[in-house]
């Protein structure tokens, strides 16, 4: 009997996905406008940076005639986007540990993948300090303005499923753990993480790899 | 928590406690339904001070300054604080009754779509304290950057919407997860009733277009206070890109506000002309293609920014294309009204008065979706009659013809008939009086946002027939609501479906009780209370089994609270943000753990 109870997440529904799961995709779809239009309003402003030429620049590039190098370091954010990589590892295995009633490997890789994020996050913060003293503010140019909101919100997006999984954690180590949905709410706490990652190797792409 | 059906445990049943911290739809519904209605008079209040500082040539009710707060604000009020959560009311009362639910889905996360809301727009409202916002609803930059308008304006304004942004997005999530995951046995997609079809559309619209409009607001949020250049031309950044932005989200929007009317009128021309809707997937599939080709025609709000004639041609095209399934929904209307017996109470008159002043508005519209006529019609009165007429005439008479239909259903009372058709008649000659000269005026080259004009141009006469007029639409209103409290103060006599109507909602006791059905209905057809009735299929008796509601919870206006306070730091005091979040994460956590069996 479909939809005969008005609530809760283990209950048969009309589709059988239970609600908090398809909330959780329905909203990530809204995500991807917000993500969407902060990477647009980077790429248009992308040419005004190099034609406005008040640096600091994210690539080398040529203007009025010398070379302005780039601030921004591939090699150590080719660590940070493997360490967020990693993470989503961790948090399948999470996520496998609580559909098998493996709660050690459940709860063991939840706090790897807390780990990591905080270890992404820490790059993050080298980051910008570096930019900064190096000269790059939110007002400096547009360039400062764009890649600073947009890892900004992005980084904030990673610090919010910090939360979320330290939660989880910690409430895994109640009496009843998560419950007898536990599967469900760590599948979503997925769902939410691999977002986040999947994000991030659009925004490395698109800001660090493709040159100017 | 669970118990037999009849013996139902109830909750606490009245008192301020009971209200603030309710979970129950059809309660929630109430709340967004009176808030929305006061800010749609206070709106009207704006307007009717607009309409009498332009009633003559040489105006003096109000300053230059204050016209412009005035304008903007009226703007804000109607849209975001009278009509969305209007439309909000409706769907928060109907969508779990006309699918054959006993609640939505997150019975929770929906008072908190209220509590948000209402933070949000006191919030907006307060701003006259202040200073509000005088930028217009689409605030366009460089006028909203800080060299301009260094007031707390603008920054209402951006919280403010930021605020209700999240209420309308929780909401949104809400009802799309009910309509698609909770229906009754039986209750397919294509049996849902239209105003349900239309309530998903709109949720969909919502999560995809406020996401646009929520980075626009950061960005000018930055520019303002943290120095970034975004909509600043003279620092490298582009004003146009927050015109994108805005219309993204914007023009998608128009359709938020509408089609409820439109799901509304589709459900009431049916039963008052006795006859099933005519040609259901039509009207169905022709929203689907307006929400969709909505999102492809916002650049038809800025055809005078010099885009080049290649995005012209597109974006006029799309949005003559758009006329075709709206115009396939008039027809749907008509044909429905074809050779039935129809009755013409108050419901129906509205809903018929919907048909022909949404038409007129669409027609205006098709006119300036060609961008050389558009050239003429910007920034004119010809665009101000358009939108009102598809605003007021369209979104507003569809909505008072939905809450002269379903008053019996939400309150077990009926609306007095005889007021009920003078309120009608006010309204729709007011509506007529006050908006269609606006057509003349703007053809003559009245500008848009002017707060007085000059005697010699000849625009007196017909500015002071539609202040008139403006008046006239007050009085109505008036009307509705001394008829309102008339109707409060009556014994309720309504039957479960006094109106012989086909759907669900009908089914229980109006109002329904606590837990909607005492037994979830079957259903076996697009009009279900019709198929059993004429196959005498009686409803089923309650089998005495368990019927579990969520208890009232406090969190809800609790995190709205910190919501709020979050806002109000670009304001005042960053601290306050911090203030806010941490209220908010110990909201997350309390209500994560709050029992709910």
């Amino acid at each position: 009997m479909a939809a005969a109870v008005a609530h809760g997440g283990g209950h048969p529904t009309s589709t059988g996905t239970t609600n908090r799961k398809l909330m959780m995709w329905i909203f990530l779809g809204s995500e991807c406008l917000f993500f969407g239009s902060l990477i647009a309003t980077y790429l248009i402003f992308k040419h005004a940076v190099i034609e406005r030429g008040v640096g600091p620049f994210p690539h080398a590039m040529m203007i009025d005639g010398h070379e302005e190098h780039g601030i921004l370091n591939i090699p150590i954010t080719s660590t940070s986007t493997f360490v967020l990589l990693m993470s989503s590892l961790t948090m399948v295995l999470a996520v496998y540990g609580a559909q098998h009633a493996r709660f050690k490997m459940m709860k063991l890789a939840t706090l790897a993948t807390i780990l990591l994020g905080l270890a992404f996050l820490g790059f993050q913060v080298y980051e910008f300090r570096s930019f900064g003293a190096e000269g790059l503010n939110l007002g400096t140019n547009l360039f400062g303005a764009t890649f600073f909101v947009l890892t900004g919100f992005h980084g904030t997006h990673v610090g919010v499923g910090v939360l979320y999984l330290a939660s989880m954690l910690a409430a895994s180590f109640r009496r009843n753990g998560l419950g007898p949905e536990v599967g469900e709410h760590m599948e979503i706490a997925g769902l939410y993480w691999h977002f986040v990652d999947i994000v991030w190797i659009v925004i490395f792409t698109l800001l660090y790899l493709l040159p100017a | 928590m669970a118990t037999v059906a009849g013996t139902l445990a109830h909750h606490e049943n009245s008192g301020v406690w009971s209200w603030l911290t309710t979970v129950d739809h059809k309660r929630i519904g109430a709340l967004y339904g009176i808030t929305a209605f006061s800010f749609f008079m206070w709106g009207g209040v704006q307007a009717l001070l607009v309409r009498t500082q332009l009633a003559v040539p040489h105006g003096a009710v109000v300053d230059a300054k204050l016209y412009n707060e005035l304008f903007t604000m009226h703007a804000l009020t109607m849209i975001f604080l009278a009509v969305m959560p209007l439309g909000a009311s409706f769907q928060n009362f109907l969508i779990p009754l006309m699918i054959g639910a006993r609640d939505v889905a997150f019975p929770r996360l929906n008072a908190l779509s209220y509590w948000v809301f209402f933070g949000g727009a006191v919030l907006l409202t307060a701003s006259f304290f202040f200073e509000a916002p005088g930028g217009g609803w689409f605030n366009y930059a460089p006028l909203s950057e800080k060299e301009f308008s260094p007031g707390l304006g603008i920054d209402f304004y951006v919280v403010g919407l930021m605020v209700l942004g999240i209420s309308s997005l929780m909401a949104a999530l809400n009802f799309a997860v009910t309509i698609i995951n909770m229906r009754a046995p039986g209750m397919t997609m294509m049996r849902l009733p239209v105003f349900i079809w239309m309530s998903l559309i709109i949720s969909f619209l919502l999560i995809l277009a406020l996401p646009p409009l929520t980075v626009a607001l950061i960005q000018l949020l930055f520019d303002r206070q943290f120095g970034t250049h975004f909509f600043i031309a003279g620092e490298g950044g582009d004003p146009i890109l927050w015109q994108h932005l805005f219309w993204v989200f914007g023009h998608p929007e128009v359709y938020i506000l509408i089609l409820p009317a439109m799901g509304i009128v589709s459900e009431v021309i049916p039963v008052f002309s006795r006859k099933p809707l005519f040609g259901y997937p039509a009207i169905v599939f022709a929203g689907m293609a307006i929400a969709f080709l909505g999102w492809a025609v916002w650049s038809h709000h800025m055809f005078t920014t010099g885009m080049g004639a290649v995005p012209r041609t597109i974006f006029a095209t799309n949005t003559m294309i758009i006329a075709i399934p709206t115009g396939v929904k008039v027809f749907n209307w008509l044909g429905t009204m074809y050779g039935g017996n129809i009755r013409f109470n108050t419901a129906m008159s509205f809903a018929v008065a919907f048909i022909a002043l949404f038409t007129i508005g669409g027609i205006s519209g098709v006119m300036h979706a060609s961008p050389p006529v558009d050239g003429q019609h910007q920034d004119t009165y010809f665009v101000v009659a358009h939108l009102h007429y598809v605003l007021v005439g369209g979104a507003v008479t569809g909505i008072f013809s939905g809450i002269y239909y379903w008053f019996p259903k939400m309150t077990g009372r009926f609306l007095d008939e005889k007021l009920g058709m003078v309120h009608f008649w006010l309204w729709f000659i007011g509506v007529n009086l006050t908006f269609f000269p606006m057509h003349y005026l703007g053809l003559l080259g009245m500008p848009r946002r002017i707060y007085t004009y000059d005697a010699g141009l000849n625009w007196g006469f017909w500015n002071m027939a539609e202040t008139i007029g403006a008046f006239t639409i007050a009085a109505g209103v008036l009307i509705f609501v001394i008829n309102f409290f008339r109707s409060m103060g009556q014994e309720k006599t309504a039957e479960a479906n006094p109106w012989g109507a086909a759907t669900l909602e009908w089914a229980t006791s109006s109002p329904p009780p606590e837990h909607d059905f005492d037994v979830v209905p079957v259903v076996r057809s697009r009009d279900p209370l019709w198929y059993d009735r004429d196959h005498n299929i009686a409803p089923a008796e309650p089998t005495g089994e368990h019927i579990h509601l969520p208890p009232p919870s406090y969190y809800p206006i609790l995190m709205a609270t910190g919501v709020v306070l979050m806002a109000m730091g670009p304001l005042s005091h960053l601290a306050l943000t911090a203030v806010g979040v941490l209220i908010v994460v110990y909201g997350i956590w309390g209500w994560a753990l709050e029992p709910t069996e």
